[in-house]
């Protein structure tokens, strides 16, 4: 009788994931034999796991092992976003806490499953192979839509996770089915095989069973990204969650989207440039027209930060339609200053809403200046780095975004982008006249910003202005990890 | 395997009926049972090119999307019966808190 043979397998490569999940499974039966009531010093331990993980993930910085027979990599570009990941669910972890014990939902689950939707969204980043790739994606979607809906006795939660959780569900189905004729078409499922198979093709834009795959597939990571027309969820959900997992959601997901759109379209189909740069072109434009506009509109802070978030995600496809090193290098770049500034202005948004998220209105902020100027110039910086504004990170990484495009010969699309930037300005703005010039109408007593919180709102201020000022700090690091791609 | 477009085909419509199911139906449900439709088609797929390739690749792959499918229910059958004590109702014309 024949012996299965087993494989040795390099575990290096995935060891941040390992203790993560290991962690995360400890937790949760922590929260289950630990005291009850008090549930902060589970905050705490994963915030420190996190952290260590951050140290195990940067030790890997400039190696690069294959691993588990090329269905997993460990690089310098999967490097990079794990860090983003990392930062997001900290800033995350920090901000839960007291959110959490205010609105009367902080059950011990929260944290086990923030770091089971970084471990996915890990191997999103990391993943040479459509398997992994999905399981990632799956593992952390799944963990996302408890998180969203996670505040049960909230009608808006509720409506929140369901709506969240239909759509990625549907949007799974053409994810798959693209993964599906890709198989079909390439008889692989690994990214560097099917990057070999299409490079040999004499025409791969007339192979239909190959495009329509490209093209399914894209659609599943564009609805993930919130790039429109896979967009009309986001601003329901973003408003619905609980507000740290919305300013989480918006982060790293975006990101790991991001990842897995990069690794597959420039790695495995760069021969394809052509057709699908065209595609992303228009739905460039679109995204950040649309979130722009209706951004405009919202009184709503959550949603407009919601509909925010969608222009950003059209910047970022910016980048990925010019596709070269300087644009790509600003796509790591934006979504590492994206997680800063986002997280930041939400953290700023839990700290003058009520219990029941009420007080969650532009008007709301009327007088914060005068009342919390700390607390005002903080938001001040976030929305400014936001709207682009030098010396932030945001304008950095939309100038690299921008120059990218620039450097391909995509000269309107810059223009776009550009023109798109200067009408955000409007109603970042809006929130700080409110701030600055109207008269408070509430005296913020309720605001009390525990040292957690602090923790992230100093993390997040120097975060977005740091790199705005030494853009090299960060941006080495980025070329570095695009190098390999 | 001598027939592959056959297979094809039918995972194709199988997978249009569940979309249209997805667009069309109001119960969150029969919205969700319709997802599934669509991800069999998927599995459906990827069996027959695993057949006509020779390799088990595909194979590999639907056991793995038959996994995560169940994953899946569980956590969203949970987020309906949540909506449910809410609302007494699981039909999506009620999800509509949240307007532009």
């Amino acid at each position: 009788m024949d012996m299965i043979s087993i494989p040795v397998v390099n575990m290096t490569p995935i060891l941040p994931e390992i203790f993560l999940s290991v962690l995360a499974m400890v937790l949760l039966l922590i929260n289950v034999f630990g005291p009850s009531g008090q549930k902060s010093y589970l905050a705490y331990i994963s915030f420190f796991g996190i952290v260590a993980t951050a140290v195990l993930v940067g030790a890997g910085w400039g190696g690069h092992i294959e691993s588990f027979s090329g269905s997993v990599v460990l690089d310098n570009f999967a490097t990079f976003f794990k860090m983003i990941f990392l930062l997001a669910a900290g800033l995350a972890v920090l901000i839960s806490d007291q959110y959490m014990e205010r609105e009367g939902c902080n059950h011990g689950e929260l944290y086990p499953l923030i770091l089971f939707t970084v471990v996915g969204m890990m191997f999103m980043a990391s993943g040479t192979d459509l398997m992994t790739i999905f399981l990632g994606l799956e593992v952390m979607s799944v963990s996302l839509y408890v998180l969203a809906g996670f505040n049960r006795a909230n009608k808006k939660s509720n409506e929140a996770g369901l709506k969240y959780f239909l759509l990625g569900a549907f949007s799974t189905g053409f994810l798959l089915y693209g993964m599906a004729l890709t198989y079909g078409a390439t008889g692989t499922t690994r990214i560097y095989k099917i990057a070999s198979v299409v490079g040999q093709m004499t025409l791969p834009s007339a192979n239909i069973m190959l495009v329509a795959g490209m093209l399914l597939m894209m659609t599943g990571f564009l609805f993930k990204i919130a790039a429109v027309p896979f967009h009309m969820w986001t601003p329901d959900v973003y408003e619905g969650a609980p507000t740290p997992m919305t300013a989480f959601m918006s982060a790293g997901p975006k990101a790991a989207g991001f990842a897995a759109l990069l690794r597959i379209l420039l790695v495995a189909m760069p021969t394809l440039q052509v057709e699908w740069s065209q595609l992303l072109w228009v739905l460039a434009v679109l995204t950040m027209t649309v979130g722009n506009i209706t951004a405009l509109r919202q009184d709503n802070i959550k949603r407009m930060l919601a509909y925010s978030s969608i222009a950003h995600a059209g910047y970022a496809l910016v980048g990925l339609t010019a596709g070269n090193g300087t644009a790509t290098a600003g796509i790591l770049f934006y979504m590492l200053s994206y997680t800063f500034m986002n997280i930041g202005a939400f953290a700023v948004i839990i700290l003058i809403a009520k219990k029941g998220e009420t007080n969650g209105n532009v008007m709301d902020f009327a007088g914060l200046g005068f009342k919390r100027p700390v607390l005002a110039v903080a938001m001040t910086i976030f929305l400014f780095s936001l709207a682009g504004m030098p010396p932030t990170a945001g304008f950095i990484g939309k100038f690299y975004l921008f120059s990218g495009a620039v450097q391909k010969g995509y000269i309107w699309l810059a223009v776009i982008g550009v023109l798109n930037s200067a009408a955000s300005v409007y109603y970042y703005l809006r929130v700080m006249v409110y701030m600055y010039m109207k008269e408070p109408t509430e005296e913020f007593e309720w605001t009390q910003v525990t040292a957690p919180v602090a923790l992230a709102l100093i993390i997040a201020v120097a975060g977005s202005m740091i790199p705005g000022i030494v853009p090299s700090i960060i941006l080495e690091y980025a070329q570095q990890a695009v190098k390999l791609i | 395997m001598e027939n592959l477009n056959g297979y094809l085909i039918v995972s194709a419509i199988l997978f249009a009926i569940g979309t249209i199911g997805v667009l069309t139906r109001k119960n969150a449900i029969v919205i969700f049972m319709c997802i599934e439709l669509m991800l069999n088609a998927v599995n459906l797929t990827f069996i027959s090119l695993s057949r006509h390739l020779g390799h088990l690749d595909g194979q590999i792959f639907v056991i793995f999307i038959m996994t995560v499918a169940a994953a899946e229910a569980a956590v969203g059958l949970a987020l309906m019966i949540a909506f449910y004590n809410n609302k007494e109702s699981i039909d999506v014309e009620d999800v509509n808190l949240m307007k532009w």
